[in-house]
């Protein structure tokens, strides 16, 4: 048995596995909430009334998430992992940090500069953080459409990297990030 | 194929691919990764062409009056007005709102006639419409957009948008098709009822004699969070005129004008009055009326006494969405709300990034 302190220096920390798991969740309910609710008539208020606090939501765990980790030392890459792979890991893990992080600010951005509320649940709202223009309205309204099927297509192609190495490759890559304490090789 | 059980074999699956390591698991890969954008771009209604979209909602407009840079798809032709509203306390019973509050709270807001032709010609049957926000202090605010039909001639968006649609006029003939709309109203007996019950309202005049309605239904929730069905009207203090249809005025924007002519000589005002629903009148279609003995219970009064050209205020560029509710006004079963909702932002977001042209009723008309 292992003391609860003992840990897989090949394995992510698990305050960090907690919020990758945490945060893909919310990321993508909120990307499937996000692309529905544009082509809904009869549910577009209440999917809309989700959108907003969720998103605000994920900027507040994508803040944490970035402070913890640079709080935290990261396990090296497989010895066998090849450095054009390592790259496009650190590139894709590079956008999608600023896609989570700049999502919800556009969505807050684009909300403020069309002077809507900004209503997370009862008679809370957040203040806007751009003044009334709606050229930037239209401008931060495509901008988050566009960046939403960047982040959904930058998913995609994480997630199938991640089920190429575990089926295919069955390097065991995943055990780094599952969620679940993996055992030391 | 052999060594898919437990993890000890993996290693060995490693050493030896089969053909389960170079085709299967691939193409699983594969199959899954593609499930995965398929779900998601259906979600997003990429492979339901004929799904009634916010979008597509908002093309019949376009379809049935053109694309007018920079205005509203729907009451595209409008002035602003500034003003307040003065709570006399009475709505406080009803709804927790600050609005009902004893008080006076500063209003921003449009006045408009219906359809999406910005420069269209004034005419004594045009629906006006006048969308309203509500300043709370604290910081809430009620958006609302009325117009002047004593009840709504459709029962459902579905409704609405085929009406549009069979409207449209034949490429050929370039009129609407006289079958197609025989047709929807055989389908639509709702329609035919509500158009009874408008004929049978004298028009007023102009928009300062007007009457606005609230279009659909609300749940005004209380201190006790107890909630109450609640459509509401303005009443114009200004005395009923009939409309003149056998002469009407010529000059196109003659609504207009005497609007802005009443509002140079003093203030207009309005009585919010609130109708409160007794258990089986329809909160979900505002087709379906309610008796007239209904309690009413008036709010406050709405006092206009400014009126600017869209190109001077800041109302040009709100969207009065009438789901924009401070707590203590809540939606209704209706439909009609999320869908107004929905197509309102449509239209706003495309209007939005266009170029902004010239409002037929311009700075120098409002000066008048």
């Amino acid at each position: 048995m292992n003391s609860p302190l003992s840990s897989n220096p090949q394995q992510f920390p698990g305050s960090m596995r907690f919020l990758h798991w945490l945060m893909a969740a919310l990321v993508l309910t909120m990307l499937c909430i996000g692309v529905a609710m544009v082509a809904s008539l009869y549910d577009y208020h209440q999917l809309v009334s989700i959108h907003r606090p969720l998103g605000i939501l994920i900027l507040l765990l994508v803040v944490i998430r970035y402070i913890n980790r640079r709080l935290h030392q990261l396990p090296p890459f497989p010895p066998d992992f090849p450095s054009a792979e390592r790259f496009l890991a650190t590139a894709s893990e590079i956008l999608l940090y600023n896609l989570l992080f700049l999502m919800p600010l556009i969505g807050w951005g684009m909300l403020s500069a069309a002077r809507y509320p900004i209503v997370m649940f009862g008679s809370f709202h957040l203040f806007p953080i751009l003044p009334h223009n709606v050229m930037l309205y239209a401008f931060l309204r495509k901008t988050h459409t566009i960046l939403a099927y960047v982040l959904f297509f930058a998913f995609a192609a994480h997630f199938s990297a991640v089920l190429f190495h575990t089926w295919v490759l069955r390097d065991r890559l995943f055990d780094r990030m599952a969620p679940w304490r993996a055992r030391v090789r | 194929m052999v060594n898919d059980v437990g993890g000890a074999s993996r290693d060995q699956q490693v050493a030896d691919p089969s053909v389960g390591t170079l085709l299967i698991r691939p193409g699983g890969v594969g199959v899954i990764v593609l499930a995965a954008v398929g779900a998601f771009l259906y979600l997003g209604g990429w492979f339901s062409p004929h799904k009634l979209t916010p979008a597509r909602f908002t093309d019949a407009f376009e379809q049935t009056f053109g694309v007018h840079s920079g205005f509203r798809r729907n009451h595209a032709k409008g002035v602003c007005l500034t003003g307040f509203f003065e709570s006399n306390g009475k709505g406080t019973r009803l709804s927790k709102a600050e609005i009902f509050q004893p008080g006076r709270y500063p209003v921003i807001g449009r006045f408009s006639i219906g359809g999406g032709d910005p420069y269209g010609a004034d005419s004594p049957d045009a629906v006006r419409a006048i969308g309203l926000q509500f300043f709370q202090p604290d910081g809430e605010k009620w958006r609302t957009a009325m117009i002047s039909l004593p009840i709504f001639p459709f029962k459902d968006p579905q409704g609405f948008y085929d009406n549009m649609v069979a409207s449209l006029p034949d490429p050929n003939t370039h009129k609407p098709d006289p079958e197609k709309m025989k047709a929807f109203l055989a389908n639509h007996p709702e329609t035919i009822r509500a158009f009874g019950i408008i004929k049978s309202h004298p028009l007023p005049s102009g928009f300062d004699n007007s009457t606005f309605y609230s279009i659909n239904a609300f749940r005004f929730v209380d201190g006790n969070e107890a909630s109450t069905p609640v459509r509401w009207t303005l009443v114009p203090v200004q005395p009923f005129v009939a409309a003149d249809t056998a002469a009407p005025p010529t000059d196109r924007n003659y609504l207009f004008d005497g609007l802005i002519a009443s509002i140079h000589q003093h203030p207009l005002q309005w009585r919010l009055v609130l109708i409160i629903g007794q258990p089986g009148d329809s909160t979900s279609d505002p087709s379906s009326p309610w008796p007239d003995t209904r309690e009413q219970v008036e709010a406050g009064t709405l006092t206009v006494d400014t009126i600017e050209s869209e190109e001077n205020s800041p109302a040009r560029d709100i969207n009065f969405d009438p789901m924009v509710l401070p707590s203590g006004i809540a939606p209704s079963d209706d439909p009609f709300l999320s869908a107004r909702s929905a197509v309102y932002s449509q239209s706003f977001t495309r209007r939005a990034g266009e170029t902004k042209e010239p409002s037929a009723i311009t700075p120098s008309e409002v000066q008048k």
